[in-house]
């Protein structure tokens, strides 16, 4: 699968609430890797996610996933989205949660218990959703998103307000389905995330300003840091 | 549409209620109580309790699952729940049908209930079978939803969904014959009672309950009864689509 490309966007022009989020974006995420896309918040991130996934009205422009029409038919068994808010019904428990996505999917019950292991919600299985804490409400929303072992992942800020040591976990999960060959596509506005991921998206005002993996997004600005290329890119993007 | 991922629904639905149990509670025991209320606040004049009691047995699942399914529905919306699944392989209809069996489930259960307070501690009288009462009860109860799902959609928070309670059952009761009958009222609120799926609802009932004839008109009402739920189901559908703004 390496060097094969997972998602494809030409051209895409999103309008939401009035206002040009996306004014012309392309881009190309290749499979099997986790790539970041960071940007501050409001710069069309979860808007271009939802292009991805097919659940966004688009103005223009193609988005493929996987060889096919973003949001077809045959991409609902393989496409696993998980939105910023956590998309889980509060009034049940984690487990009851995800055996109704799980049945929803088509898969085994007995990914249930191993998905609530990977976020490690263990302790957790049997307590209602809407008594947890932000970030275990989220886990219980990315542990749905694994059920069904999707090729393709859309994770929007998936993890915000994590303990550092979960947070290392769940980038290593990250890298472990990219290496079965699970393209993944991660958000963040944390620039620390940025250097966990195999290839980098930074966006600003709707727009790529840079593409490419960390080490040469560092080399290309000279920047010491990923925060520093981010600024160095923006600024040269502005002054042209 | 599968009916794996509609029973899954539908048991989900269920198991939501089954840990909200006031809500629960509340819908079960709240239409018996407002119907004891009624027999002593008519307490002297049995005629008209045993005018309005039947129908009533009939028209609290309407109204209970109309609010029940407005806010469940909006939460579904607002809470990204319903994002998910349309982004999953669950069709519409799957959706649809699987709070359409909960709620019938449920309705089954209040009206059954009500009805066992009304004919059997009340001692209100029907001239049709009990079963038949109970039966367009849960088709009412299915209208209610039905209804509820798709008024959820022009909800964008809890106190509008609310509101659209009284605006469209308040209505429906004061114009389906209830209080007054439909030939005494002015001709434009008879037309347009006329065209309210609830006034064949009541209809219905009054005939079930005073006529105890299961004849054709009260067949004609269910039919039209039934044409509702499926128009307002169909309604609610287009509600449901997969990609938004």
């Amino acid at each position: 699968m390496l060097n094969s490309t997972a998602i494809s966007v030409s051209g895409l022009r999103v309008r939401r609430g009035g206002s040009l989020v996306l004014p012309d974006l392309s881009l190309t995420v290749a499979a099997g890797t986790v790539t970041g896309l960071l940007g501050p918040s409001g710069s069309g991130k979860t808007t271009l996610m939802r292009a991805i996934v097919g659940v966004q009205q688009v103005e223009a422009g193609t988005v493929t996933v996987l060889g096919e029409s973003a949001g077809a038919p045959v991409l609902r068994h393989r496409v696993g989205y998980v939105t910023q808010a956590p998309s889980v019904y509060g009034d049940l428990t984690v487990r009851e949660n995800l055996r109704y996505f799980a049945s929803v999917l088509g898969v085994a019950t007995g990914r249930v218990e191993s998905a609530i292991a990977t976020v490690d919600l263990g302790p957790h299985a049997g307590q209602l959703v809407r008594t947890l804490s932000g970030g275990e409400m989220s886990r219980v929303s990315l542990a749905a998103a694994l059920l069904g072992e999707p090729d393709v992942l859309v994770l929007d800020e998936p993890t915000v307000g994590l303990d550092p040591v979960l947070r290392r976990d769940l980038w290593e999960t990250f890298h472990r389905l990219a290496e079965t060959g699970t393209t993944l596509l991660v958000s963040s506005h944390v620039m620390d995330e940025a250097e966990r991921c195999d290839e980098l998206v930074l966006m600003r005002e709707g727009r790529v300003v840079a593409t490419g993996p960390p080490g040469a997004l560092l080399e290309r600005t000279g920047a010491r840091d990923l925060e520093g290329a981010f600024l160095a890119l923006a600024e040269a993007r502005e002054a042209s | 549409m599968s009916p794996r991922i509609t029973l899954a629904t539908a048991a989900r639905v269920l198991r939501q209620l089954r840990h909200d149990r006031r809500t629960l509670a509340l819908v079960l025991v709240v239409p018996p109580v407002l119907l004891t209320l009624f027999r002593y606040v008519f307490d002297g004049q049995e005629a008209t309790f045993d005018r309005v009691g039947g129908p009533l047995v009939g028209l609290f699942p309407f109204i209970s699952m109309f609010l029940v399914t407005s806010i469940a529905m909006l939460r579904e919306r607002t809470g990204g729940t319903l994002e998910r699944l349309m982004s999953m392989p669950l069709g519409k209809l799957d959706l649809l049908l699987g709070y359409a069996l909960a709620f019938a489930l449920l309705a089954t259960v209040q009206a059954t209930l009500t009805a066992g307070v009304a004919f059997g501690l009340l001692g209100l009288d029907t001239a049709g079978p009990v079963w038949l009462v109970v039966v367009l009860a849960v088709g009412n109860a299915l209208l209610g939803m039905a209804l509820g799902l798709f008024l959820s959609a022009f909800a964008s928070t809890e106190f509008q969904a609310v509101q659209f309670m009284p605006a469209v059952v308040i209505p429906q009761l004061l114009l389906g014959g209830l209080l007054v009958p439909r030939e005494r009222m002015a001709e434009v609120l008879e037309w347009a009672s006329a065209v309210l799926p609830l006034t064949y609802a009541y209809d219905a009932l009054e005939r079930a309950t005073q006529i105890g004839d299961l004849d054709t008109e009260l067949w004609l009402d269910v039919a039209v009864l039934s044409g509702s739920i499926a128009l307002a189901l169909a309604l609610g559908a287009l509600t449901l689509s997969r990609r938004t703004p």
